[in-house]
C-alpha cells in the first residue's frame, strides 16, 4: 500500500524525523486541554467578570439544556440547511460559467469585467441590498450564501483552464481524440484540482457570510443565538455558539476534504 | 534497405519549410521514410529536428512544401503516427491500464478486447504487474515504457518519439534502447526517432539523418549497414560513430561560423 504524504513520517527542516501519527495526536490534546485548564483557572480564580467570561462547566450545561431541549439541533440545523444550499447553488453556477469563461477568449471577455468590478465587495455589504431585494427569510440568506462562495470557485476554475499540459493535448490528439473527447478527458481533468480548491475556499466563504447574515437579520440559526445570547447577557451561550460555528465549519472542511481525497486519488499516491 | 526502398515511403516530404514568425525553423527539408524502417534524426538543439517530427505527427504546419502519410498530405495528428514524448506525457489522472487503454477506447474498443490489448502491451514493456498504479508512482524509465505501450496499443502505423531517453540516466537510458529495439523487431512499425545522442542513433537506425541548424535542414543521410543485434562495443560499432561524428562536426562549426558571415 502506498504511504499517504502526510501520514509518513516525514523528516522536518532540519533532517529530524517529524513526528509519528500517534505523536501529533499526543500533543494535539496536550495543547487543547492545555487551553481548557487555562480557561477554567482565569474563571476558578475569578480574575474576569463572570459575565464576561463564562465558566466551562456553565458552558457545558448550556450546551446540556439546549441539546436536551432540541433547539441546538434546530439552530444548527437551520445554519447547516442555508450554508449547505448557499454552497450548492454557488458551485453548479461557478464552476460551468468558469469553464464557458477557462474555455472560449469571448465568454471570459465578456464576463471577466463584471466579476472583477465586483469581486473587491465584501459579500458582507451586500447583506442589506439582498434583504431589500429578496426579504428577511431564507432566500436573501441563502443567495448570499452563493454569492460569497460564487467568486473563489469562479477564479479558481479559470485558473484550472491555465493549468493544462500542451503536451497532455498533443498526446491525447495523436490517440485520435477530439475536440470533445480531449475537454472531457485531459481539460477538465487537469482543472479538477483547481476547482477542488476553489470549493474548499468558497465553503470557507460561506461560512464567514453565513454567521454575518445571521448575526445581522435571523430569528434562528447559530448566528442568532450568539446574538441572542448579547442581548440576554447570556455569555455561556455566545460561547457555545461560537464552538458550534468551529466544529461545524471544521467538520464540512473535513467532508470536503474526504470528497477531494476520492475525486483526485491519483495526487494522494505516493511513491 | 534495397528491398525497402522499391517500396513506396509511408512519409514522403518534399520542400519542406516551416516558420515561426520571424524564425524559420525548418528550409527545403526533402525525405522519405519506408515502412517498418527505423529512422533517426540527429543533430544539435535548434536544428529543428524536433519541428520535423512535429510536422509528421500534425502539431505544426509547413509553410512551404508537402509532407504526406501513406499518399495523404498531414492535415491534423491522428491515430495512424503514435507519438512518444521526452516528458513521457501519461495522463496523471489515469491508471497505468487505462492510460494504454484510452486510445483503443476512444476507438470503441470495450469489455474484453480492452482489457486483452492492455495486457500485451503491458505485457511487451514488462509491466503487467504495475497495471492498477498511477503513474506518479513510477520510476521516469517505468514511465517511458508506459508511454510507449499507450502509443503502440492505438496501432499506429508510425511511432513518432521526441528524445524519449532524454531525461534518463545513462544506464536506464541504454535498457529502454534494448527494449525498444526488441519491440520494434517484434512489432515492426516504422519508426522516426528524435536523439541527440550519436551513440543511442547508431545503436537504434536504420538510416541517421544528420541536420543542421539556422536555418533547420537536413545536412547528410547515412545509412547504418551494422546487423542487429548490435554490439555497443564493437569496433565496426565505432567505425560508424566516427563517421557519424565527422558529418556531425562540419555541422556544427559550420553553424558557429554562420552568424559572422550572415
Amino acid at each position: 500500500m502506498p504511504i499517504r504524504a502526510d501520514t509518513a513520517n516525514a523528516r522536518d527542516v532540519f533532517g529530524a524525523v517529524a513526528l509519528t501519527k500517534r505523536r501529533r495526536n499526543l500533543l494535539a490534546l496536550v495543547s487543547i486541554a492545555g487551553l481548557l485548564m487555562l480557561w477554567w483557572l482565569v474563571t476558578a480564580l475569578a480574575w474576569v467578570d463572570k459575565v464576561l467570561l463564562p465558566a466551562p462547566a456553565e458552558v457545558l450545561s448550556a450546551f446540556m439544556r439546549s441539546a436536551s431541549d432540541g433547539s441546538l439541533a434546530k439552530h444548527v440545523g437551520i445554519s447547516l440547511l442555508r450554508v449547505v444550499e448557499g454552497f450548492a447553488i454557488a458551485l453548479a453556477v461557478a464552476v460551468p460559467i468558469g469553464i464557458l469563461m477557462g474555455s472560449f477568449a469571448i465568454a471570459r471577455g465578456l464576463i471577466e469585467p463584471v466579476v472583477e468590478l465586483l469581486r473587491p465587495i465584501p459579500p458582507i455589504a451586500v447583506i442589506p441590498l439582498a434583504i431589500l431585494w429578496f426579504g428577511i427569510e431564507e432566500l436573501s440568506k441563502v443567495l448570499i450564501i452563493a454569492y460569497g462562495a460564487f467568486f473563489p470557485i469562479l477564479v479558481n476554475t479559470i485558473a484550472g483552464f491555465h493549468e493544462v499540459d500542451r503536451t497532455h493535448i498533443r498526446a491525447a490528439q495523436a490517440l485520435g481524440a477530439s475536440r470533445l473527447q480531449i475537454f472531457r478527458d485531459v481539460v477538465l481533468r487537469s482543472a479538477y484540482p483547481f476547482i477542488v480548491v476553489g470549493a474548499r475556499l468558497g465553503m470557507g466563504m460561506a461560512f464567514i457570510v453565513l454567521v454575518a447574515a445571521e448575526l445581522i437579520a435571523s430569528d434562528a440559526g447559530l448566528g442568532y443565538l450568539i446574538n441572542d445570547g448579547r442581548y440576554n447577557f447570556h455569555t455561556d451561550q455566545i460561547f457555545l455558539g461560537m464552538a458550534c460555528i468551529g466544529v461545524l465549519g471544521f467538520l464540512l472542511n473535513r467532508a470536503l476534504l474526504e470528497a477531494e481525497r476520492h475525486l483526485l486519488k491519483w495526487k494522494y499516491v505516493g511513491q | 534497405m534495397h528491398e525497402a526502398r522499391s517500396r513506396d515511403a509511408i512519409i514522403r516530404i518534399r520542400d519542406l519549410s516551416v516558420q515561426y514568425e520571424r524564425f524559420r525553423a525548418l528550409e527545403d527539408v526533402a525525405l522519405d521514410v519506408y515502412e517498418g524502417e527505423f529512422v533517426c534524426l540527429l543533430g544539435p538543439s535548434g536544428c529543428g529536428k524536433t519541428t520535423l517530427l512535429n510536422a509528421i505527427a500534425g502539431f505544426v504546419f509547413p509553410s512551404a512544401g508537402t509532407l504526406s502519410v501513406n499518399g495523404k498530405p498531414v492535415r491534423a495528428p491522428g491515430p495512424d503516427r503514435g507519438m512518444v514524448f521526452q516528458e513521457y506525457a501519461l495522463f496523471p489522472w489515469f491508471t497505468v491500464e487505462q492510460n494504454v487503454q484510452y486510445g483503443p477506447r476512444l476507438r470503441g474498443v470495450r469489455g474484453e478486447d480492452l482489457r486483452a490489448l492492455s495486457r500485451h502491451y503491458l505485457g511487451l514493456v514488462r509491466l503487467s504487474e504495475f497495471a492498477g498504479r498511477y503513474p506518479n508512482q513510477l520510476s521516469g524509465g517505468m514511465r517511458q515504457r508506459v508511454a510507449i505501450a499507450r502509443a503502440l496499443a492505438n496501432h499506429p502505423a508510425i511511432l513518432l518519439l521526441d528524445e524519449p531517453f532524454g531525461a534518463l540516466d545513462a544506464l536506464t537510458r541504454e535498457a529502454l534502447q534494448d527494449e525498444l529495439v526488441t519491440i520494434w523487431e517484434k512489432e515492426r512499425r516504422t519508426c522516426v526517432f528524435v536523439t541527440h545522442s550519436l551513440a543511442e542513433a547508431v545503436y537504434l537506425a536504420d538510416r541517421v539523418v544528420v541536420m543542421a541548424s539556422a536555418p533547420g535542414r537536413i545536412q547528410a543521410v547515412l545509412n547504418n549497414p551494422l546487423p542487429r543485434p548490435r554490439e555497443r562495443a564493437s569496433a565496426p560499432f565505432f567505425d560508424l560513430y566516427r563517421t557519424i561524428d565527422g558529418v556531425l562536426r562540419t555541422v556544427l562549426t559550420h553553424a558557429e561560423a554562420r552568424p559572422s558571415t550572415h
